[in-house]
């Protein structure tokens, strides 16, 4: 009995291992050449831009791919004290919100802007999860252009995702709330009150100005996440659901009572044109529009004041559910824009629904008896072209090699799984190290995928790095794809947690870099011309100093007559016209943080002086060998002092 | 009897946990055996090739004409063309007067006043559009350097902004 027992327990020991463990030897799947294949020497340059979200620290960070290398960390979200961003006086509108001033937020996904379907490295979209957000980067400059916020939502998760020409950008709700106008209702009549809006952002094709164009009001699930359709499916979106039980307390139970969830199918084009009748209805809300000038090197923020809203449950033809076990997670459509992978976090298999099969179905009324939230539930069956069976456990997100072939990370057996699109069977899997939320292959969510390399991005890194604490690095794996099998080639840390990421061809960007700004083309308010009209001007107790920078000293650089409490604004103007010159400015006590000026761009540092003495101000990125030189002093005199204001260069001085 | 099954199980069971975590080893090895040639990484457009003129023989350079797309054929000077200087000046107060004086005082850089009398007009033109390459060549340049210590800043001049500049140059060299 007891060996009996003791067989069982040795087989159950022999099943696991096959399941369950993960290698332990750090080096033990990489093959030789590994490190030629990621190797990029000196003065050369890697193959893709990639665009990664920096998670919880707000920011979207770049790598070289195949280096792994970083080579930018753009400020979105939050405050940058590197770079000055939401600490000078021109990027603080930046991060205003109807909630006032929000200086962090959680940036989780990254869409390029799209022509015909393919990337065109024009723009990055990227949203904040946290104070619904949508913010849009500049590839000219990799700076953020715009920052909107959405109302009516209450977590901008399922977002943003765009259409094949991003005519829209989606941005929609993950943690369902009541409506901004009617807010104040008990958490207990969640089931009426509160609902899940999906806003559609257009986009200016020119200008890339990002605008609320409608929003539809669903039932109160969570949506997840999102792809548009592409090719013969352009024209709808697909929205992963979960918490189909609407429940809104313990959701990790409450919400994963259901067998199913859902794929909300939205046929944009149609809503369009109801938006287009006026169907939708205009509701008074209140929320930022945050724009930053090139020209003016200054930010403005509004505040936008209506949305128009249409209500899903009253809308025929525009909406329809489509059954997905179980908590859907990815929601992704292949190349072709015919197949639409759902990925259930806790189911175990992947289902894959035909965009032809769903237009048939639809056609044919093949739905469920009962609707829900107003909405028709087509049969599983009518929509489903076949099902992955045994992937893996917990699949999250799948893209695609552009050769019939997809991956799909599975977050809970820590691996990626390739399969056939058509026959649905597993090619190959490879391990992650360790628990793989987000995967990306260049170009995997467009029409075109450059199917070369994938990239794992992990939550956990135990063992991979060298321990710093309770807190390791995150990570990301490069994997060569262009073979039959998967394989490894690299590990590189990341910022914050890398959630989604996309990455495109150097050449689509590198050449249309902008290097200075045109000193000529600055019409900032407080821009100075050249050292001659450099000045120090009171106004009240505002004082606002007209300064200039250039290697390697500033005018002016010495200045009297300011008063403890005076608000000092520092509007440094740098007058390099040279690539990779910019200037930085910081002062001693400043509550702030520094400036960072680019070439022939000019921003404003505001300072309190808090007591009476001499104040150093100095540059802070080493220009030249005489960049130590390039510093002054700021005299600060009691409240009540009558010392005129004064100002000098030594420059100036030597020139009398 | 038993105890040889569950040996047998136990030795299973050791070599699949083995088998299992090297697993991706073993995958990995097969295909790095079908590939035989690692892929260059680059594609050739990417690879920048060393720049021409730290490869150029400095025995090349023109020290009368320095190097640049300016020569004698395509500066041509006449009289004085007050107009052209206004707009010269115009440009040096936002660009170059921060280190620049017309007198013969040193700023940060050298003073402008006879410059139009040491240098040939092209080679004016040259330096202030091309001068990072010349700072490298020019035996001149290279004495200046040593004196300023601050290489002079590439400050975007376009063609017409360049020759405005040296109009006011030569207006400040009192040329009629």
């Amino acid at each position: 009995m007891i060996s009996n027992k003791l067989i069982v327990g040795l087989l159950f020991v022999v099943a696991m291992s096959i399941t369950s463990c993960k290698p332990k030897g750090t080096t033990s799947v990489i093959s030789g050449d590994a490190a030629t294949k990621v190797y990029v020497p000196p003065g050369q340059y890697d193959e893709f831009y990639n665009f990664v979200s920096g998670g919880f620290s707000g920011q979207l960070s770049v790598y070289g791919i195949p280096s792994g290398r970083l080579l930018r960390v753009i400020p979105v979200f939050s405050s940058d004290p590197e770079k000055g961003w939401g600490f000078n006086e021109e990027t603080k509108p930046m991060l205003n919100t109807s909630h006032g001033i929000v200086p962090w937020d959680d940036l989780h996904h990254v869409e390029m802007s799209q022509t015909n379907g393919e990337a065109d490295g024009k723009w990055v979209f990227v949203n904040g999860n946290n104070t619904p957000r949508l913010a849009r980067i500049d590839l000219k400059t990799f700076r953020t252009a715009e920052i909107l916020e959405l109302p009516n939502s209450g977590g901008n998760h399922s977002s943003p995702f765009g259409t094949e020409n991003s005519e829209y950008i989606v941005a929609s709700t993950r943690f369902s709330v009541p409506s901004d106008a009617n807010p104040d209702v008990p958490i207990s009549t969640y089931k009426e009150n509160f609902k899940g809006h999906i806003s559609f952002v257009s986009v200016d094709k020119e200008t890339g100005e990002m605008k609320v164009a409608f929003q539809l009001k669903a039932p109160g699930v969570n949506f997840d996440l999102a792809r548009a359709g592409k090719g013969k499916s352009h024209g709808w979106f697909f929205f992963s659901c979960y918490n189909t039980e609407l429940a809104n307390t313990l959701l990790e139970v409450n919400a994963s009572q259901k067998d199913k969830d859902f794929i909300l199918a939205i046929n944009w084009k149609k809503a369009e044109e109801y938006i287009k009748e006026g169907k939708g209805t205009k509701q008074a809300v209140k929320y930022s529009h945050n724009k930053y000038d090139e020209t003016t090197h200054t930010a403005k923020s509004e505040m936008e004041t209506e949305v128009t809203v249409l209500d899903l449950a009253n809308t025929e033809g525009i909406a329809y559910l489509i059954p997905c076990p179980k908590s859907p997670h990815g929601c992704d459509v292949d190349p072709t824009g015919e197949y639409i992978i759902g990925s259930g976090k806790l189911a175990a298999l992947i289902p894959v629904f035909s965009f032809d099969k769903l237009q048939k179905a639809i056609a044919e009324k093949k739905f469920e008896t009962e609707k829900f939230g107003g909405i028709p539930v087509i049969k599983y069956e009518a929509a489903l072209y076949g099902e992955v069976q045994k992937p893996g456990l917990g699949p999250l997100h799948t893209e695609f090699d552009g050769k019939g072939n997809a991956y799909t990370s599975m977050f809970v057996s820590s691996e990626v799984v390739k399969w056939n699109i058509k026959d649905l069977k597993v090619l190959d899997r490879a391990p992650t190290y360790y628990s793989v939320g987000h995967l990306m292959i260049p170009g995997g969510n467009t029409k075109k995928p450059f199917g070369k390399y994938l990239v794992a991005y992990n939550k956990i890194t135990k063992d991979r790095y060298l321990p710093t604490g309770p807190e390791l690095a995150q990570s990301a794996q490069l994997y060569d794809i262009s073979g039959d099998k998967m394989k490894l080639l690299l590990d590189f840390p990341t910022i914050g947690e890398p959630h989604y990421a996309q990455a495109i061809p150097a050449a689509l960007i590198k050449d249309k870099q902008a290097k200075i700004f045109d000193i000529n083309s600055n019409k900032h308010q407080y821009k100075t011309n050249g050292e001659e009209d450099a000045k120090v001007v009171r106004e009240g107790n505002a004082v606002h100093v007209y300064m200039t920078s250039i290697r390697s000293h500033f005018v002016p650089d010495n200045i009297e007559g300011v008063k403890v409490g005076d608000e000092v604004f520092f509007h440094v103007t740098n007058l390099e016209q040279d690539w990779d010159v910019p200037h930085g400015f910081g002062i001693k006590g400043a509550n702030n943080a520094e400036l960072l000026i680019m070439p022939g761009e000019t921003l404003t540092l505001k300072w309190i002086p808090d007591r009476v003495g001499i104040f150093p101000m100095y540059c802070t990125d080493f220009c030249s060998a005489l960049h130590q030189e390039m510093s002054g002093y700021v005299r600060v005199s009691p409240k009540g002092s009558t010392l005129p204001i004064t100002f000098n260069s030594s420059k100036k001085t030597a020139a009398k | 009897m038993k105890k040889s099954i569950i040996t047998t199980l136990s030795l299973m069971a050791t070599i699949l946990i083995i088998g299992s975590c090297g697993g991706g080893g073993s995958t990995s090895e097969k295909s790095t055996n079908e590939t035989e040639q690692p892929e260059t990484t680059q594609t050739p457009s990417e690879q920048p090739e060393a720049k021409p003129e730290s490869k150029a023989d400095p025995s090349t350079y023109d020290p009368k004409r320095g190097e640049g797309k300016f020569n004698e054929s395509n500066v041509k000077l006449g009289a004085l063309d007050a107009a052209m200087a206004d707009k010269g000046k115009a440009i040096a107060a936002t660009k170059c007067n921060s280190c620049h004086k017309q007198t013969d005082e040193k700023l940060v850089g050298p003073g402008w006043k006879g410059v139009t009398h040491r240098k040939t007009p092209h080679w004016i033109m040259n330096f202030i559009t091309n001068p990072d390459p010349m700072i490298s060549k020019d035996p001149e340049l290279q004495a200046q350097l040593e004196i300023c210590l601050v290489r002079m800043p590439n400050q975007n001049l376009n063609d017409e902004e360049a020759r405005n500049i040296l109009e006011y140059m030569r207006q400040n060299d009192e040329v009629k």
